[in-house]
């Protein structure tokens, strides 16, 4: 029975506390549109796209005035490209890159990810053209996410594909430098990615899902923090109540959103991603909910464990609020799309370091971290590989999301604007991970057992 | 189908007379009024039936909102089953 109280609670949270559905993600199967002529390929791709999502934006609007609760972003993922490449790997895959595009730009919708390859165990047919046009694709498409899984847990690293995925972040720094370079900023590098992730830069849509779904990725560290205000001498373990109980409202919205999305527009339902998503908007950070557990800053001695308890107690609080979770399912902790992250990183409390601690408890990993211009494509394949081997060795997704700015150095800024927010130059080590990459290989998928 | 219609702001007079105007305009049943004034704060919940609305849910919201805008309120038109999940299990 609805009650005045709570009606008033589910109005603060939008209005004041920025409870917004992050997104509704379409994700679109392309296996019936691989050819061997690349351009029918691209004419398939784009008639398939137009037609299953030619109504998601103009849904998602229409949801959004039906419940009076915002839906940030409506994108689409996409069977990653490298497939669709395989039958056509002598043509110029940027092509696809353009028709994606073409799709996104005539649904009207914020992205479409897909622009991907799955090489954690080595390449085959299309994964190489693919990987290497990425630098091109990003630069002369606006809405087209890209991303490239290169180890997992029953299968190593792939050594050969992090060496690449070094110089191809560079690379595509170097080629959109006038624009804040942004194009890295829409690249994702991947240890055991997920098929049915709705967020990007890392949606794609795996070949075990179906045609056609819905997925939906719900936000609300503004609620999350505005609820643990209230109770400012709290003990650890009431803290973590407090969090799942917000969790399982934040993600009944979204189960109540999808189901929704799905019924309007005749697609199966996939699933809810549990996420605190971040924005750079003030009260919409995780770092300041941790700071509100009792941090003086973000990324101080304490984060890790805090950031743990965090990340799980919002997966325990929605995954009794949705009948099919999924996703990347945790915390995000995007250095340039959280104020406070920004500001923790610009005090220099919060060090790459400690963010590569944290990526070991919660949903991803080093996300939209701006690194000097300068760096080493070696150094950069050093992280992704030092990031690979927490999510392969502990059995959890991790990424890296790293945008070298290019002519700046540490004490800069880039500015993206939007949901990417600005983000601080951070310092790295100056010393020489390059004969470690240069081996080439494979690091072995790791034991299962004997875990400590 | 319900929807609930939440009114908060600054009392003048007239409010819940123009509010249900515009539920008769689209023959919009109120179901249930509940309204407080505090000092001068005015806070009105009220559940409405829109199970034959003439007319459009999204016409409906855009009309209340606008009204809000008008006489200086906040006015929120959400369908009920936004709160019933949120709220129950």
């Amino acid at each position: 029975m609805l009650n005045v109280y709570n009606i008033l609670e589910t109005i603060r949270m939008i209005q004041d506390e920025c409870l917004d559905i992050r997104t509704i993600t379409m994700g679109i199967s392309l296996l019936d549109c691989i050819d061997t002529d690349i351009d029918k390929a691209c004419e398939k791709v784009y008639n398939k796209i137009v037609s299953k999502a030619g109504n998601l934006v103009k849904t998602g609007q229409q949801i959004e005035t039906e419940y009076g609760i915002p839906i940030v972003n409506k994108r689409i993922s996409v069977t990653p490209i490298a497939i669709l490449a395989a039958a056509c790997p002598d043509s110029d895959t940027v092509k696809f890159a353009k028709t994606l595009q073409r799709a996104a730009d005539t649904c009207g919708v914020n992205f479409i990810g897909g622009y991907s390859a799955l090489v954690h165990k080595g390449f085959s047919a299309g994964d190489m053209a693919l990987i290497k046009s990425i630098p091109e694709a990003l630069d002369v498409t606006q809405n087209i996410c890209s991303s490239v899984n290169i180890g997992s847990t029953k299968s190593g690293i792939n050594m050969d594909a992090v060496k690449l995925m070094g110089q191809i972040v560079k690379e595509a720094a170097i080629k959109t430098a006038d624009r804040d370079c942004i194009g890295p900023a829409k690249l994702v590098v991947f240890c055991n990615a997920v098929e049915d992730n709705p967020f990007m830069a890392g949606a794609f849509h795996g070949v075990g899902e179906p045609d056609c779904e819905i997925h939906v990725g719900v936000s609300g560290p503004g609620v999350v923090r505005a609820a643990l205000t209230k109770y400012p001498d709290a003990s650890i373990n009431e803290i973590a109540d407090i969090i799942k109980k917000t969790a399982f409202k934040i993600t009944r919205m979204g189960q109540l959103v999808g189901a929704r999305a799905s019924e309007l527009l005749g697609v199966p339902f996939g699933i809810v991603d549990l996420s605190l998503a971040p924005t750079p908007a003030i009260g919409d950070s995780v770092a300041h909910i941790l700071e509100e557990m009792g941090l003086e800053m973000c990324g101080t001695h304490g984060t890790t464990a805090c950031l743990a308890m965090l990340n799980d107690a919002v997966k325990k609080g929605g995954v009794m609020a949705s009948s099919t979770v999924g996703g990347l399912s945790g915390a995000f902790i995007p250095v340039s799309e959280d104020a406070g992250m920004i500001d923790a990183a610009v005090a220099g409390v919060l060090s790459l370091e400690k963010l590569e601690a944290m990526t070991a408890v919660c949903s991803v990993g080093l996300d939209m971290i701006v690194v000097p211009g300068e760096i080493t494509p070696e150094t950069i394949s050093a992280i992704i590989a030092d990031e690979a081997a927490i999510g392969m060795v502990n059995s959890k997704t991790t990424a890296v999301r790293l945008i070298p700015a290019i002519g700046k150095k540490e004490g800069d800024t880039l500015e993206f604007g939007g949901l990417l927010g600005s983000g601080p130059v951070m310092p790295i080590r100056d010393k020489s991970p390059a004969k470690f990459i240069n081996r080439g290989g494979r690091i072995p998928a790791p034991m299962q057992s004997l875990k400590n | 189908m319900r929807a609930v219609v939440t009114v908060i702001g600054k009392d003048t007079v007239g409010i819940l007379h123009k509010v249900s105007g515009i539920c008769a305009e689209y023959n919009v049943n109120v179901i249930e009024v509940t309204q407080s004034v505090l000092q001068d704060m005015f806070a009105m919940i009220m559940l409405v039936d829109i199970t034959d609305i003439k007319g459009d849910f999204s016409e409906l919201v855009g009309r209340m909102t606008a009204l809000g805008t008008e006489l200086g309120l906040s006015i929120h038109t959400m369908h009920e089953d936004i709160f019933n999940s949120m709220h129950s299990i």
